[in-house]
């Protein structure tokens, strides 16, 4: 195996890009849950964001386009969810399933025309003497802006949670909906608000997926990267910081198994394609271990379905 | 001002209606979606749904695929329900369905060429132990960690596919193969062979397998205290506690039943109608199951018709796909909107919709 083939630079470069769609999708379920509500539809939304986003960036020929579109499908897509789950009162844990099957068929449906297409490239952000930075410049500073927007979603989302006022009614609503209700709040809105937010997240990373990370369409292309956003909210012990550092971490892992099979690793190719997998279930049962007996940090109220009586 | 008012308890007349609406609201729908990809939604879902039984052309080839298919899907999906029922969620069917397959195809080919009629048992219950095992690893992180087994079962599908590539072009290849990926071929070799009992009907060891599993979690849910314990667990987990339910105990009774179930249908699969471990041998029917459990309301009963539906739009999807140009995908597309419309119209068992505004008690 040929380590010196790996450029540390390139790999940091490439560590961001494959962080980027997970950051995305695990920060907009995280608002998800913190409103009480358990989407595990992110799978299916990322992929009908990845081929909705590539086809519009296509026909268009402009990437934002494409982004926006993926985004704005990925919300589609969930209020499916929201309307099952919160006018229909259906389980939670088997619409999301639905909605990841639904997603990954309907995604292949859309994506016949558009097998073995390059889209239109996302163009970097010249960000001046920084990019000229030896190390840095390569590795952190030449990125193009859903990288670093990600990054600053981060701060956002932590500020709306732990900072606004409306923030505070979210997590009012995710922790004991009742006692929201009772109070006046709107839980049923809310949560609304929540899931479409979550959708377009999701569908935003699966778009970053086709569109930068790729580039280009394939089937089942996420492949479980909405079920790795999943695990990484619970490893986050459901803060927004947290989301960051997992996404990374996962990303890492991913950018760095690919590396390794392109630098012929004495490890058979399958092996380290399963490693992410193994990496995030070892990482979970870790998590769980940990906190023990203790409450944990999950929102009370999460996937217990909201019926108001009166 | 509509609203939903609680039942005291589930209707009885709904929880036998409502499989049959969301099937019909499906339909619809699809015709709406076979009709937006331009092909006429008559001629499309007659294909799908007809074709398959009564055209005189294809229903020779088609009659019989209908056990063929359903066998994994009842199979899976029996050992699924359970698991549902007590709100243990079991949904990576798919990974112990390949890791079963794996499994029992390894102990047949490492006594290839023998001949002997304890083979083929033996292969079955090895796939069965492969797949219990592979289940095994959520339910022990659950037991011992409370870990989320919804993502670890999920995960570990990814996991058992890569395992299987690997297999298929690394240790159970076929030495005289030609050095393309896959192993020998299971049902050429009579000791594991697993082959048409009644000619002409599909039926297979899986076939009848799902049948007897069938009964047997009829049985299990109607008269056995563990079958009590799991009805318990899902509709009062209080009172299953105070009942003397042990958690750790339903925990892995559901994941091993239905990861045992699973390694079952993957070793009659790959010593029946697919032959051979190949890197795609496995076609989703762990997934598919999922949505058979549901259709079929948990029931052992509705799992044996919904399975028999669900193995429909396979084949007719397949008849779709070659006759009409309809894309594959489509049909999978179509079997998530089944599920979609079965969760909302739910609410008809457990609500009653009520008209004007609402009354303070």
């Amino acid at each position: 195996m040929d380590l010196t083939a790996i450029s540390p630079a390139l790999l940091v470069a490439s560590l961001m890009v494959g962080a980027t769609p997970l950051l995305l999708a695990a920060l907009g379920e995280l608002v998800v849950e913190k409103a009480g509500v358990l989407n595990l539809g992110v799978e299916g939304m990322m992929i009908v964001g990845a081929i909705c986003g590539f086809a519009a960036a296509v026909q268009t020929g402009s990437p934002l386009a494409g982004f926006a579109f993926g985004a704005l499908c990925g919300a589609g897509l969930s209020m499916i969810f929201a309307v099952l789950t919160q006018v229909m009162l259906s389980n939670q844990v088997a619409t999301g399933l639905a909605l990841t099957l639904f997603g990954l068929g309907l995604s292949s449906l859309v994506g016949q025309g558009y097998i073995g297409i390059k889209p239109p490239p996302t163009v970097r952000l010249d960000l001046g003497p920084l990019s000229d930075i030896p190390f840095l410049g390569r590795a952190v500073f030449s990125h193009d802006w859903v990288v670093y927007g990600s990054i600053a979603l981060t701060a956002a989302v932590w500020w709306f949670l732990n900072r606004s006022r409306a923030g505070l009614t979210l997590r009012a609503v995710g922790e004991n909906h009742d006692a929201a209700h009772a109070l006046g709040i709107r839980v049923v809105a809310i949560r609304f608000a929540a899931i479409a937010f979550g959708g377009a997240c999701a569908g935003l990373g699966g778009a970053y997926v086709s569109l930068v990370r790729v580039p280009q369409w394939t089937e089942g292309m996420t492949a479980g990267a909405g079920w790795i956003a999943l695990a990484i909210v619970v490893f986050a012990s459901w803060r927004p910081a947290r989301v960051l550092v997992g996404a990374y971490l996962f990303g890492g892992v991913t950018v760095l198994q690919l590396n390794l099979q392109a630098a012929g690793s004495a490890l058979p190719v399958e092996y380290l394609s399963m490693s992410p997998y193994v990496v995030t279930i070892v990482v979970l049962v870790v998590m769980s271990a940990r906190r023990g007996a203790r409450s944990t940090a999950a929102p009370a109220s999460l996937g217990k379905p909201f019926h108001a009586t009166v | 001002m509509i609203r939903l008012e609680k039942r005291p308890q589930p209707s009885r007349a709904w929880s036998w209606a409502t499989p049959l609406l969301a099937v019909a609201l499906t339909l619809l729908a699809g015709g709406l979606m076979f009709a937006a990809l331009g092909k006429d939604p008559v001629a499309a879902l007659r294909t799908i749904f007809l074709d398959p039984l009564f055209d005189p052309q294809f229903a020779a080839y088609s009659r019989p695929q209908l056990l063929v298919k359903a066998g994994p899907l009842i199979l899976i999906a029996v050992g699924l329900s359970l698991g549902f029922r007590a709100g243990v969620w079991n949904i990576g069917a798919e990974g112990q369905y390949i890791v079963g397959a794996l499994c029992g195809a390894g102990a047949g080919l490492a006594l290839y060429p023998l001949e002997a009629w304890w083979i083929f048992p033996m292969m079955v219950l090895a796939g069965a132990a492969g797949g219990f095992l592979w289940a095994m690893i959520p339910a022990i992180l659950r037991i011992r960690f409370n870990t989320n087994e919804i993502l670890v079962s999920l995960l570990l599908v990814y996991v058992a596919e890569n395992l299987l590539a690997s297999m298929a072009v690394g240790r159970l290849r076929n030495p005289e193969g030609g050095g393309f990926p896959g192993s020998r071929n299971l049902a050429q070799w009579s000791s594991s062979a697993n082959p048409e009992l009644i000619p002409g009907t599909g039926m297979h060891w899986g076939v009848a397998a799902a049948f007897i599993a069938v009964i047997l979690a009829y049985v299990l849910l109607q008269r056995h205290l563990m079958g009590f314990h799991i009805r318990l667990a899902g509709q009062a987990p209080r009172a299953a506690r105070f009942a003397g339910v042990r958690p750790a105990v339903l925990v892995a009774f559901c994941l091993g039943v239905s990861g045992a179930l699973a390694g079952l249908a993957g070793i009659f699969e790959v010593t029946g109608p697919s032959g051979q471990i190949s890197i795609d041998f496995n076609v989703g029917y762990g997934f598919t199951a999922i949505i058979v459990a549901f259709l079929g309301r948990l029931h052992p009963v509705g799992i044996l018709f919904a399975g028999l539906l669900l193995a429909l739009t396979y084949i007719g999807g397949e008849l779709a796909s070659f006759m009409l140009n309809i894309p594959a995908a489509a049909i999978q597309a179509f079997q998530g909107m089944l599920l979609f419309f079965l969760l909302a119209v739910d609410v008809l068992t457990n609500y009653r919709i009520r008209r004007g505004r609402t009354v303070t008690p």
